[in-house]
């Protein structure tokens, strides 16, 4: 394919960077210098074409160097892996991280998502306007047991979390590591967060001495069957959301025919209130990469992607460091701790964008794409990324499949309720005197988490994040699991518990979240590209007091969107887009629409 | 399988779409066009689907056997009205289809329901995820500026529903050029080049092939654009001659549209199993020379 480019070069050090992730270009043809056989030889073609997947990291490569994605070099990674600019650039200006509409150079990402805003984000920006930093809001950053959050990114050096931030001190260069999260409960009670900040997250030896490989070992003495079989006997279903059957989901991947099978961890966890999965992966990141091996095993696949999202520096650091130990020690790569099998697990970085989230627009990002979802079926097992059969697991799903395969499928179930087996984490954060993650068997009340962490006056609480639905104390005895939550009108969802105190107004909330589902819409679809833009805007003038018509008349509009994008949206993003607002209306929140 | 409860034989590998024209129901179709796979994101075609939580997307969805569908449920309605809102509340649609048009009004869509639309403006290189105001006398829409680059085509974009019919065309289904995308994200992504650089300093080859796609006018030659824009474009008084092109071998047909004696548009049939409606530029745009030295 004949691709044309703008006149525009890269700079020395735009080139250096993407050199260091792609080698040196091996012709002319190909952003090199000239030789005279190239004026006989062409490459290109398929072995050219079916690098796009690169693209992504090569985008990243530029903007971790200099802070921006400039023409040249957007028009050099193009060259190099033979995408046509106008592809290159529609996926480098759809997530958020990467820019190419300013210069380069340092700049403070601050959330201002409604966990963050309420605890001091706003006196952030002031300072850092008042210091001359650059800074620009960013959504929910992750980090809401310790906000107010901050990501720095300067250029040449990387990202860094910083939290909770303090306007002054974001002007400096932050410490790159931060310290472990604080457990509130007692380690004895703990199986899934068990060695996070106990044993060095950073070490092989630390986390075999821990029992870790316990599992794969005897996952190849039981044979694939088996582990599945423990899987469906477990009943434990997904921790990402959807909660589906993972007993299920392993075996469809199993027999799935034909070879090139893909696993996926699932790190993109940018639900707002969410950060378990962060908390597992800075803390325990061999975990990880053991149950990616087990899930692999299992199902036959021999390729693995960590999918993470761009804004969790620390846990990138950790996973990659634990690839890179265990690939050493023979526990990734060819024949796996001499079993026999293959297994390549590879980490992938997303950029800035919530909907990457969703399995099939996480596809997408990894193929090297704009993170658009598509509709199912096609079912992943079916056909998953490039095309081929692909399982996705979220990250506290394989760690709780780790635990299955430890105490064997029936111990496990019999953990929780008969619905919803095993243990769950929940993030807790907001009006609480002790964010964090809780480790709870499935099943336990509400109102014990309340409890466990010190809830100020709770008047509702935020149930799976900014897709989810508010409750009130009406059903704060509710018992966390699957069925309690649907029959209690709501969802566990990601299990973000965010708990709003009763001096809230719920006014600035409900038009965070409708903020966030318009910018974090991928514009695929009508219902949600547009519905969302309506729904902040409907209630934006009932802020103003500026109706369109009567307030009645915009409670129909906001019903009818609320209705056309639940319906007919094409993921989960448009489908859950109205539910939080709507919830707060039917519950008379202050500050809701009446 | 059954539509509105009628049953409905199709050849598997058939759409839902094809099941329901196929037991004479009518689905409205927005970004699905007969030459092109659907790139099912208008979701006017929804249908609800026994035993589907959500409405489905009839163009891209495969019919089973023993589906039930309903088309014309309330849920149905209701979305399919809400959706021709919302798309009318954003972008100008008078140019539009007769299809697009019909289906307005037989869903009594009210687009002025969500305010009047924002004046035009520039949507260059917003930064993804984030937009800063809110307006509150008016709805967000997608007006910008025409851009007229050129003497061949015209590209106005405030009537740009972003159907993917335009990328597609120019990508992978015809044309195999790329020279446009879809960039920015959400409500803020459009139709691009790299950088927004002006068609002739992209990899467009004016082949126009966009253009014979482009359901809602967004997309025109520029001799129909400005006879638009004065008042004289008139379908009702054009002929449409079939005819072959006399450039090259491969022997495309040609539509070549006359109004008052004079070419005003040529495009090639959307059913030529050679052309598939997909000319060059010579084809497409290249008749020009007929007219030159005519003096009257």
């Amino acid at each position: 394919m004949d691709i044309r480019l703008l006149l525009d070069k890269p700079t020395e050090e735009e080139k250096v960077a993407v050199d260091a992730l792609l080698g040196p270009p091996e012709s002319a043809w190909r952003g090199g210098d000239y030789e005279p056989l190239d004026g006989r030889v062409a490459y290109g073609g398929h072995a050219a074409r079916e690098q796009r997947h690169l693209l992504l990291p090569a985008l990243h490569a530029v903007q971790d160097a200099v802070g921006s994605i400039s023409k040249g070099a957007l028009g050099y990674v193009s060259e190099r892996l033979m995408i046509p600019p106008a592809e290159a650039y529609g996926v480098a200006t759809f997530y958020a991280l990467f820019r190419t509409d300013r210069s380069g150079g340092r700049v403070v990402h601050l959330c201002d998502d409604f966990v963050c805003s309420g605890r001091g984000a706003g006196e952030i920006a002031s300072a850092l306007d008042e210091a001359g930093v650059r800074w620009e809001p960013s959504p929910c950053l992750g980090q809401c047991d310790r906000a107010p959050a901050a990501l720095v990114h300067q250029p040449g050096d990387g990202y860094v979390s910083v939290a909770p931030a303090d306007g002054s001190a974001l002007g400096a260069d932050p410490a790159s590591d931060q310290p472990p999260p604080v457990i509130h409960q007692a380690r004895t009670e703990l199986r899934l967060l068990r060695r996070v900040g106990v044993v060095e997250p950073t070490s092989l030896e630390d986390y075999t001495g821990s029992g870790g490989y316990d599992v794969l070992r005897s996952a190849i003495e039981m044979g694939p069957d088996e582990v599945i079989g423990h899987l469906e006997s477990s009943r434990l279903r997904g921790r990402g959301g959807a909660a589906f059957p993972i007993g299920a989901k392993w075996r469809g991947l199993r027999q799935a025919a034909g070879g090139g099978k893909f696993v996926i961890a699932n790190g993109d966890e940018s639900e707002p209130g969410t950060f378990k999965d962060r908390v597992l992966m800075e803390g325990d990141p061999f975990a990880l990469v053991e149950a990616m091996t087990v899930y692999a095993y299992a199902t036959g696949a021999e390729k693995g992607f960590v999918y993470l999202r761009g804004e969790y520096p620390l846990a990138e650091r950790r996973i990659l460091a634990a690839i890179a130990q265990a690939k050493r020690a023979g526990l990734l790569g060819d024949n796996v701790a001499g079993a026999g099998f293959s297994f390549d697990l590879e980490l992938r970085r997303g950029a800035g964008a919530y909907i990457c989230g969703e399995e099939t627009a996480l596809f997408a990002s990894i193929e090297g794409h704009r993170g658009e979802p598509r509709q199912k079926p096609p079912f992943p097992t079916e056909r998953g990324v490039f095309g081929m059969p692909t399982g996705v697991n979220n990250i506290e799903t394989l760690l709780a499949a780790l635990a299955v395969l430890e105490l064997g499928g029936e111990a496990f179930s019999a953990i929780g309720t008969q619905e919803s087996t095993g243990p769950k984490l929940f993030c807790v954060s907001g009006d609480v005197e002790r964010p964090g993650v809780y480790e709870v068997p499935l099943g336990t009340e509400l109102d014990e988490l309340l409890k466990l962490s010190g809830a100020i006056e709770p008047m509702a609480v935020l149930m799976g994040g900014a897709a989810g639905s508010f409750v009130d104390e009406d059903q704060f005895g509710m018992p966390l699991s699957f069925e309690g939550a649907r029959a209690a009108g709501t969802t566990l969802g990601s299990g973000a518990v965010v708990v709003f105190s009763s001096a809230t107004d719920f006014s600035p909330v409900l038009r965070r979240i409708a903020r966030f589902f318009r910018d974090e819409s991928c514009g695929q679809c009508v219902p949600c590209r547009i519905g969302t833009v309506r729904q902040e805007e409907a209630l934006a003038r009932l802020d103003a007091r500026s109706p369109l018509g009567t307030e009645a008349d915009e409670r129909r509009r906001l019903d009818d969107l609320a209705t056309a994008m639940t319906d007919s949206s094409i993921c989960g993003l448009g489908q859950t887009a109205a539910s939080a607002i709507q919830s707060a209306i039917r519950l008379g929140l202050p500050g809701a629409p009446s | 399988m059954n539509v509105n409860g009628r049953p409905v034989r199709v050849d598997a590998g058939s759409s839902i779409l094809d099941a329901c024209r196929a037991g004479g129901v009518e689905i409205p179709t927005i970004c699905h066009g007969p030459t092109m796979t659907p790139a099912n994101a208008c979701r006017v075609c929804v249908v609800e689907v026994e035993g589907s939580r959500a409405l489905v997307p009839s163009c891209s969805r495969p019919a089973e056997e023993g589906m039930e569908i309903n088309t014309d449920s309330d849920r149905v309605q209701m979305s399919r009205k809400v959706i021709l809102e919302l798309l009318g509340s954003a972008t100008e649609l008078d140019r539009s289809n007769a299809s697009i048009l019909t289906w307005l009004e037989k869903a009594g869509a009210d687009t002025a329901r969500f305010g009047p639309p924002e004046g035009p403006k520039t949507r260059h290189s917003p930064r993804p995820g984030h937009h800063d105001t809110v307006p509150i006398d008016n709805a967000a829409s997608v007006h910008e500026p025409v851009k007229i680059e050129d003497d061949l085509y015209v590209r106005d974009y405030s009537r740009c529903i972003l159907c993917y019919r335009c990328v597609d065309a120019c990508g992978i289904e015809h044309q195999n050029t790329f020279a446009i995308a879809v960039a920015g994200r959400g409500f803020d992504a459009r139709i691009s080049t790299e950088f927004d650089v002006a068609l002739p300093d992209s990899a467009c080859v004016y082949c126009g092939n966009c253009i014979t796609v482009c359901p809602t006018g967004a997309l025109t030659g520029k001799v129909e654009f400005d006879m638009r824009e004065e008042g004289s474009w008139d379908e009702s008084a054009q002929e449409v001659t079939r005819t072959v092109c006399s450039y090259c071998g491969v022997g495309c047909n040609l539509d070549v549209h006359t109004q008052d004696g004079r070419i005003v548009k040529v495009d090639s049939p959307h059913d030529h199993d050679v052309t598939l409606g997909n000319l060059c530029i010579k084809g497409r745009f290249g008749w020009t020379y007929v007219q030159s030295g005519r003096n009257d």
